[in-house]
């Protein structure tokens, strides 16, 4: 049961014979792309969190054929040069990674994210809806809120303080 | 590797038909968001495969101009939410659509399958059975229409023959122009969740009173359900606070929630009643229509 995709990941083209019985997730990570994690392997997690054509998909429910003629981003290819993304230096600043299990899957999502709401001002609450299929079991999820609202806010200000909603229940 | 025995790849809904005739135990997949579960487990049912993922005719949403709402039914949640079309006519789909999962499984599940595989939960259900949806299928027969309600038949059973895929779900402008709609999903979490109880009410108001009323719950029986008792008494009630008690006294009556490890049945039971007068409201606020 074999075929022949053609696609992109991150960016450069890449052709290879696939099994049609294998996920995306399988195929990436035979392929060196081992950034992408199985996590839950039933599409509640998020850890496998890819890019199709700019869309956060869970490449562990997605046939590797499926990516035939469409663009893929993994987190490989987020760091350019040796200088990491502007959602990654954000994810290190505001501490939002901790065992690190989840966190390429959440850096796509948040790329996703930030390059779709550019420019725009969003709420914690959408920020939250759409980040509600990436789980992680020890940041709390509040320093990756943090961080693609310190993506979405203006470079060049200094970072303001923002009132956490865990601080929000303690008072 | 997902156990599946046999795959073939459709581009069209023709050759999707004619797959599924050369192999009488194969299933369509489409999103995958379901069916590759079930591969995953082994579940023989799925192991045989047509792939409908790519048929471009299948995800469009378009409006005719005779008001007509056709709803391809491969097109994803995301599209759904996306989709002018819906949040200007129908939105009640959209609230449908945005309590789906999460947003990953937004992007890749389709409305057609949230309906096939047939869930008492689909979270689409309860909006388009108030919208009296009709649901087209395609098959080596030729074309068959029925209302959605129809089309439910038992706990993950649907009126689906095995080689008929369902093209759209087709809305009348009769059933939404001048209506009003809302939906509400009460679940245990706000996302990544299967409803403990999902409910959708459309009413279309006829001055001071209801001319039509409709109310659609999931997992309050064995399919998702339309309270055909309920909205009969309702026709012609007065639009006043006696209209949310007539309709929290009399949906229990129409609905058939069970215990499962959710949720216990009497717990289902109250949160019925709860969301029958709250999605009523919140419906009808939408129209200036105040019952308080």
């Amino acid at each position: 049961m074999n075929r022949k995709i053609s696609c992109s990941i991150n960016g450069k083209s890449f052709s290879t014979t696939i099994d049609v019985r294998k996920s995306l997730l399988e195929i990436l990570r035979e392929n060196g792309y081992i950034g992408v994690k199985e996590g839950c392997g039933a599409g509640e997690c998020g850890a496998c969190t890819v890019l199709m054509d700019e869309v956060p998909v869970n490449s562990c429910l997605y046939l590797a054929i499926w990516a035939d003629g469409r663009s893929i981003r993994t987190v490989e290819g987020e760091s350019r040069d040796g200088s990491l993304s502007a959602v990654q230096q954000a994810y290190l600043d505001t501490g939002a990674v901790q065992c690190g299990f989840c966190t390429p899957g959440l850096i796509m999502t948040s790329t996703a994210f930030v390059e779709k709401h550019k420019g725009e001002t969003v709420t914690r609450e959408q920020i939250r809806l759409q980040h509600a299929g990436n789980l992680c079991r020890c940041t709390g999820y509040e320093g990756i809120i943090r961080a693609v609202e310190k993506c979405l806010s203006d470079k060049d200000e200094e970072a303001k303080p923002v009132i956490s909603k865990a601080c929000d229940m303690e008072t | 590797m997902f156990d599946i025995d046999s795959y073939h790849k459709a581009d069209s809904v023709d050759e999707a038909i004619s797959l599924l005739l050369q192999n009488p135990n194969a299933v369509p997949i489409a999103g995958g968001t379901d069916v590759l579960i079930r591969a995953r487990q082994g579940n023989p049912d799925y192991a045989h495969v047509v792939d409908i993922h790519d048929v471009g005719d299948l995800k469009k949403i378009t409006l005719r101009p005779d008001g007509t709402i056709l709803v391809g039914s491969g097109a994803t949640f995301t599209d759904l939410i996306e989709s002018g079309i819906i949040t200007d006519n129908i939105p009640v789909l959209a609230q449908g659509a945005i309590s789906v999962g999460g947003p990953q499984v937004r992007n890749q599940a389709t409305v057609g399958g949230n309906i096939c595989n047939g869930a008492p939960s689909a979270d689409s259900a309860a909006p388009l059975l108030v919208l009296n949806a009709i649901v087209e299928l395609k098959g080596p027969q030729g074309i068959r229409r029925m209302p959605l309600h129809e089309f439910y038949q038992g706990p993950g059973r649907v009126d689906r023959e095995q080689a008929e895929i369902m093209t759209a779900l087709r809305i009348a402008p009769d059933d939404y122009q001048c209506w009003v709609a809302s939906y509400h999903k009460y679940a245990m979490r706000d996302a990544m969740d299967i409803a403990t109880i999902g409910c959708a009410v459309a009413c279309l108001p006829q001055g001071k009173q209801v001319g039509k009323l409709r109310l659609a719950f999931t997992v309050a029986g064995p399919t998702p359900l339309r309270c055909w008792k309920t909205e009969e008494k309702a026709r012609g009630a007065a639009l006043d606070p006696s209209l949310i008690q007539l309709v929290a006294e009399s949906v229990l009556g129409d609905l058939r929630p069970r215990d499962s490890w959710r949720a216990p049945k009497d717990l289902r039971r109250q949160i019925i009643k709860t969301m029958a007068q709250r999605v009523l409201l919140e419906a009808l606020q939408q129209s200036g229509v105040s019952l308080s």
